[in-house]
């Protein structure tokens, strides 16, 4: 194993007390009778043991099992409102592609939040500010539309965006009807291109990777003075990463990153050759942790390099998700000094699910 | 380990995507392929038109030239393949690792490939009917005192490959004489073969810029579909039937090919016995045109047990065996499963496995890692029963008795349908029949092809339209 640097071991530890802290904070703050959220304050009517009292850090845990993403499935939805903010305006957010019953979840300003940090993350010259942005990537209920928005908005842009419905496109998938696929992808596209045409403001964008791949076979974005992509929304893989950076985009500055509606947005490591274009991403701590725990004893963390299952934890004031087992796999990458707390790297489909599951549609 | 790239118009390119394929014997990592992402071969196939001016650059006499030496190569020459070579025996031992195929069914499917190079002529001549292939250089031509001219409809012929026997490949290469560029994706247990006949063709002087070969997951093969103006897909039923309707796609799909015996032959049953077992177990019964059904009018019991005798003297053996005539599965708990499927549809009364008596072993057969699959002949006394219309992959025949005039109604599709019978009447149905694709009038095995007859469509055909035509001189 790598040995940290001592600056660097110092700052692993301050990460992870800044990590305790907020574990302490978010569970006083979702279990409080008074102020917090219905959900957790009846959950904890069912345990042996007081959370507030017992729960003094992030290893603690563990006593209250795994997050079960079905309880995000149905209503009623404001029992995931912490009675503190019953009177703020509610977003609800749906998750995945699927067309079975959505899972929701609510939020207030994280989604700003997240977009706020990860913002701070980007390099002016990748993403000018004051430039305008096109969002191209799954819309409807889903938070990445706002957020991407809130992200242009942060940065002083506006954000033009073209409708994509991702279940309409696994249903296809679903159905075998790959013909009506290309097509609904190229009517995506065709307007993704009148915008870019239009608006020379436009030098940032959010897409997919595949809807990436399909821009780039009709124009240069380089050309139509994109120089910022922020790639996310799917599985990315390294080919992936090396193709996007040799062949699609060169010269572009492209941030891949992994995230989802439960945890918000995990920012990739600064590419380096030596990484073999390897993505590494790095959660946003402490208001949300990633831990790769052995699939088959997920009480057991792998030791870096190590394949598992992505377990994460979502730790803010308006939500809490305590341990949730992720249906992706990945390597456990070291800490580096911009983010000194354990990254994944090369996250993809649990090797268990991959036939099972369409994933990556989009 | 043995890497096998991705050829972007015949350039090599390792991509950071592989997949480790095992050996079946041991179930260890074999051999690394590389495995191109969609967007990637979407990019490439943006230039394929200029692949297709490099290979319009040669005469179509040229071109079996390049067939013919490619033939030898194939068959004799140390070929690239990676940052290695690849030596005749190499290929044999590689192929038979990854897709349990016996080495001695490897070398029977070389020879298939090196026939179809080397006779490229007459297998044009085949499908084109006896066409002056200069037309196809100059774009018109005069031949039997008509003006002729054809229209390419393809920039390149996609091919989604299968992985059960090398020769199949022999479907896709006439394609290159007829100057169009292929953009294959090889099955995942046998990248080998498509990969040794391109060197063979690029050694031999093909322009390497009409080969694209992409190993890939299945939205790869969906992006081949989609992208190339015309391609042939190998597959099962779950796997074509997206396609079935797209003129573009020339389907491939599950063979159900059969002997038919006519009342009038139905007393000679035991004169067919060898013709019948060839036509199931040859090739280890691996390809769509094995017979997986016998439909005759009487004498069926009698007829499936002495088939039974005769099969189950076949038994599984080393892959390197000499007289080894069946595949391993490369996983054994396929083979297992396959066996458990057929058991259950056993319990439905109306059918009846008569090898399991004769050979005495279970039909699932280990040998050290290697899973088997024993030959197994049903007697169906119910020809709705759903065993009387099943294809597998390996020798697997159900023998159906059911009234001649109900024949071909119950039998539904058939990629070959071997028939024996001299009644005009039920010759004039079978020729008739929009269920019989490729038919043997007489004592012809389901599994002897000839060349110049093509069946699933006709790749010509597929490739070319002939355009109406005229001119002032």
């Amino acid at each position: 194993m790598e040995i940290l640097s001592p600056t660097l071991t110092k700052q692993v530890a301050e990460s992870r007390e800044r990590l305790d802290a907020q574990v302490r904070e978010v569970v006083q703050w979702h279990f409080d009778p008074d102020k917090g959220t219905p959900f957790w304050i009846e959950y904890a009517e069912k345990l042996d043991f007081d959370p507030r009292k017992e729960i003094g850090g992030y290893d603690d845990l563990k006593m209250l099992g795994h997050f079960e993403d079905e309880w995000l499935r149905g209503g009623p939805v404001r029992r995931w409102v912490p009675k503190a903010y019953a009177d703020k305006p509610i977003y609800v957010f749906e998750t995945g592609g699927s067309t079975g019953l959505p899972k929701n979840r609510i939020s207030i300003r994280d989604f700003h939040l997240d977009y706020e940090m990860f913002s701070d993350s980007l390099s002016d010259d990748g993403f000018p500010k004051g430039a305008d942005w096109l969002m191209l990537g799954p819309t409807g209920p889903r938070r990445l539309r706002l957020a991407v928005e809130h992200l242009a908005q942060t940065r002083g842009g506006i954000c033009f965006h073209v409708d994509m419905d991702p279940r309409w496109v696994n249903q296809l998938i679903r159905d075998g009807k790959f013909q009506e696929l290309d097509a609904y992808k190229a009517h995506v596209i065709n307007q993704a291109l009148k915008i870019l045409r239009a608006h020379e403001g436009i030098a940032c964008m959010f897409t997919t990777p595949k809807l990436l791949e399909a821009l780039c076979e009709r124009i240069s974005l380089e050309k139509v003075g994109i120089k910022g992509i922020f790639c996310g929304g799917t599985e990315m893989n390294a080919q992936f990463n090396r193709f996007a950076r040799e062949e699609l985009v060169p010269g572009v500055d492209f941030q891949p990153t992994y995230g989802n509606t439960l945890m918000g947005l995990a920012m990739s490591k600064p590419f380096d050759t030596a990484d073999n274009y390897a993505i590494i991403y790095y959660p946003p701590v402490p208001r949300a942790f990633i831990e790769l725990v052995d699939p088959d004893d997920p009480e057991r963390t792998v030791d870096y390099g190590e394949t598992g299952r992505v377990m994460l934890t979502t730790l803010t004031k308006e939500f809490f998700v305590p341990r949730f087992l992720e249906r992706d796999e990945a390597e456990r990458a070291m800490p580096i000094e911009k983010f000194p707390w354990d990254g994944v790297q090369n996250v993809r489909l649990l090797t268990t699910l991959q036939d099972s599951v369409v994933v990556g549609v989009y | 380990m043995i890497h096998i790239p991705v050829l972007r118009a015949g350039k090599p390119y390792r991509s950071l995507s592989v997949n480790r394929i095992p050996h079946v014997e041991t179930g260890q990592p074999f051999a690394e392929v590389s495995q191109a992402n969609r967007g990637l071969i979407a990019r490439d196939l943006l230039d394929v038109r200029k692949s297709k001016r490099a290979l319009e650059a040669l005469t179509v006499a040229e071109l079996l030239a390049i067939c013919k030496r490619a033939a030898t190569l194939f068959m004799e020459a140390e070929l690239p393949i990676g940052d290695a070579t690849q030596s005749p025996e190499d290929y044999v031992t590689q192929t038979s690792a990854t897709t349990g195929l016996p080495q001695t069914l490897v070398r029977r499917n070389m020879d298939k490939v090196r026939l179809n190079m080397d006779e490229m002529e007459a297998i044009l001549g085949g499908l084109t009917r006896g066409l002056d292939l200069s037309i196809l250089d100059f774009g018109w031509g005069v031949q039997d005192n008509r003006r002729l001219s054809y229209a390419v409809e393809a920039n390149a012929l996609g091919a989604i490959l299968p992985s059960n026997s090398p020769g199949v490949h022999s479907l896709w290469i006439p394609a290159i004489a007829l100057k169009v560029p292929v953009v294959l994706k090889p099955g995942s247990g046998d990248p080998w073969t498509p990969f040794r006949i391109v060197q063979a063709l690029i050694e031999a002087g093909c322009p390497r810029e009409a080969f694209n070969y992409y190993p890939c997951a299945y939205d790869g093969a969906t992006e081949i579909l989609l992208r190339t103006e015309r391609s042939m897909l190998f597959g099962g039923a779950s796997t074509v039937k997206a396609w079935e309707n797209d003129h573009r796609v020339q389907i491939h799909g599950p063979g159900w090919s059969k002997v038919v015996i006519g009342d009038d032959r139905a007393d000679s049953w035991e004169d067919y016995l060898d013709l019948i077992a060839e036509s199931v177990a040859a090739n280890g019964g691996r390809s769509c045109i094995n017979a997986s059904g016998v439909w005759t009018t009487r004498h069926g019991r009698e007829l499936a047990d002495a088939l039974a005798v005769k099969l189950a003297q076949i038994q599984a053996r080393p892959l390197d065996h000499p007289d080894a005539e069946i595949a391993a599965f490369a996983n054994p708990k396929v083979a297992e499963r396959i066996s458990d499927m057929i058991d259950s549809q056993l319990k439905t009364p109306g059918a009846t496995d008569l090898t399991l008596k004769h050979r005495g072993t279970p039909r699932f057969a280990q040998l050290g890692e290697c899973g088997f699959l024993n030959p197994t002949v049903i007697w169906c006394d119910d020809p709705t029963h759903s065993l009387a219309n099943t294809e597998l992959l390996f020798p697997f025949v159900s023998v159906v008795e059911a009234p001649q005039e109900e024949m071909l109604e119950r039998m539904g599709s058939s990629l070959v349908v071997t028939a024996l019978t001299d009644d005009q009447s039920f010759i004039r149905d079978l020729l008739a029949s929009p269920h019989v694709d490729r038919l043997n009038l007489g004592a012809i095995p389901t599994n002897r092809i000839s060349w110049d007859q093509p069946h699933e469509g006709n790749l010509f055909e597929h490739l070319y339209r002939q355009r109406a035509f005229q001119a002032t001189a």
